[in-house]
């Protein structure tokens, strides 16, 4: 006779129905409305919190992305914001009693152009004045750290250096949603599941709730936070964002032993890799170029990819591609996140990361959970308000977004 | 890879075009008199529907020509081809809204 199943792990959330009444509502159960709503109750004391997701916790994006985290940006005010989260991460695991493998092993970004060059070196002086660590390598010390990297001079790009930021690394993206989750969860934060927002309530300009497949809530403030599908929820809300929502690939290898020690990216001949714990190599590519909400692309995206890490791995020349998925993410004309105000009172956003949210999960969490909890912007977010696009001061990060959009 | 249908050329892979996003935008007829918010307007924002959207693509490896295209942005359905001389169609908005699949 079959042996009987094992009894099922302790949940780490309860799946609560939702109540009728909450203080701050977040729209989105990604790892940014996690992180809100975990900062709201840890900062703020604002625990009477809902996030409300349409699918299941961590599906979207959270669940897709590379899980690179990095904090080497040009502006001062993307330094702020990112260098302020890998500060949290590097004690988030043991604030949240959660080992979820964060892997400091630095990232790698290659010059293959005099331009990349010039480019790049602006970059490591600029996060140097941050406070950022940040190097320039010339090609052999790139081998140095990276020792399956091509960086003879016969190839069509070759690798003519590289910035290092040797605190970079990788986690592991499930469980970061994980520990936000439980950690929410014990604060009496409700983490609603197949609660999909259909609509909002207002008392004249003011938001006062939101319709759901669930039925209607009501809120004291509300925050949207839901990256690809940002422009749809702002439609029902009454106004619009600036963002255009693209499908962005990735891709893992079958498992391998241990070949690649880092994080590398390039911009130039486009591919970004690194090797997960497990053993696959996990690899990311460009937007595709046309507005997509369908979580896949084109095919010849991947195959561009594939010619790059091939370029730069020879190693990878007999590896094999195991599996590809897509993700929406929602893209700014700066390359730079929108968190603040809406057109819309007591109704908040937080979107536009694009290609690179995942490394800001907790610092656009806490300055998330401020503008709600006070209905003002944090410093850390104050410069990346909706007013940008009129006042003309953007944060372009193209650059060092390092993703082809 | 989408397969789209140049209005000059015929079906050819989407690798021969380059997007142009949103189409229908015209350029603003008295742009000295327009105030910050609505150049920001004209600059930044763009409609980003779920579903169908009217988009402008260019035959680059081809004729070199700008034509129109309505696109359902959940199922990259391919619903109308048309010159950017020609009124947006009516597939898949208003009343055919939620169309041919």
């Amino acid at each position: 006779m079959a042996k009987p199943l094992p009894e099922h792990p302790a949940w780490l959330w309860r799946d609560p129905d939702p109540k009728a009444s909450y203080d701050a509502i977040v729209v989105g159960g990604g790892g940014h409305g996690l992180a809100t709503a975990y900062y709201l109750a840890k900062n703020h004391g604002i625990t009477n919190v809902a996030v409300l997701e349409k699918g299941w916790l961590a599906g979207g994006n959270m669940a897709r992305n590379t899980t690179i985290i990095r904090s080497n940006y040009l502006w001062d005010e993307s330094a702020a914001i990112y260098e302020f989260s890998l500060k949290q991460w590097e004690q988030l695991p043991e604030e949240l009693d959660y080992d979820f493998l964060f892997s400091q092993r630095g990232v790698l970004n290659l010059a293959h152009t005099l331009q990349d060059v010039r480019e790049a070196t602006r970059r490591v002086n600029a996060n140097r004045l941050n406070r950022v660590d940040a190097e320039w390598l010339e090609p052999d010390e790139v081998a140095k750290i990276c020792p399956i990297i091509n960086v003879s001079p016969d190839v069509r790009y070759p690798v003519l250096g590289a910035t290092f930021q040797p605190r970079a690394g990788i986690a592991k993206h499930d469980h970061v949603a994980w520990a936000f989750a439980r950690a929410c969860d014990a604060m009496g934060v409700d983490l609603i599941q197949n609660c999909e927002v259909t609509g909002f309530i207002k008392d004249g300009d003011r938001v006062t709730g939101v319709e759901t497949t669930r039925g209607s809530i009501s809120a004291g403030t509300v925050g949207l936070v839901a990256a690809g599908h940002i422009s749809v929820l702002a439609e029902k809300a009454g106004f619009r964002l600036p963002v255009q929502s693209h499908p962005l690939q990735a891709l893992v290898s079958e498992l391998y032993e241990p070949a690649h020690p880092t994080v590398v990216m390039s911009n130039h001949v486009h591919v970004y890799v690194s090797q997960a714990h497990k053993g696959e190599l996990v690899m990311g590519a460009g937007v595709d170029a046309y507005n997509g909400y369908g979580q896949r692309g084109s095919f010849h995206v991947i195959e561009h990819q594939m010619a790059a890490a091939l370029e730069l791995f020879p190693i990878f020349g007999r590896a094999h591609l195991l599996r590809t998925w897509g993700g929406i993410v929602d893209v700014s004309p700066d390359a730079s996140p929108i968190i603040g105000p809406t057109p819309v009172e007591n109704l908040y956003v937080n979107c536009g990361w694009g290609t690179g949210g995942f490394k800001a999960t907790p610092g656009a969490g806490w300055a998330m959970a401020h503008t709600m909890a006070t209905g003002a912007p944090h410093e850390l977010n104050r410069p990346f308000g909706l007013e940008r696009f009129v006042s003309g001061a953007l944060i372009d990060e193209h650059g060092a977004a390092a993703v082809a959009h | 890879m989408l397969l789209l249908n140049c209005p000059w050329c015929g079906p050819r892979d989407e690798t021969e075009y380059h997007y142009g996003g949103q189409a229908h935008v015209p350029y603003p007829e008295e742009p000295s008199t327009l105030t910050d918010e609505e150049w920001a307007e004209y600059l930044f924002f763009r409609d980003n529907p779920c579903g169908p959207f009217a988009e402008r693509w260019v035959h680059s490896a081809g004729c070199r020509r700008w034509f129109n295209v309505v696109r359902d942005t959940r199922t990259y359905q391919v619903l109308a081809v048309y010159t950017h001389s020609d009124p947006r169609p009516a597939v898949g908005f208003g009343a055919q809204a939620g169309g041919p699949r």
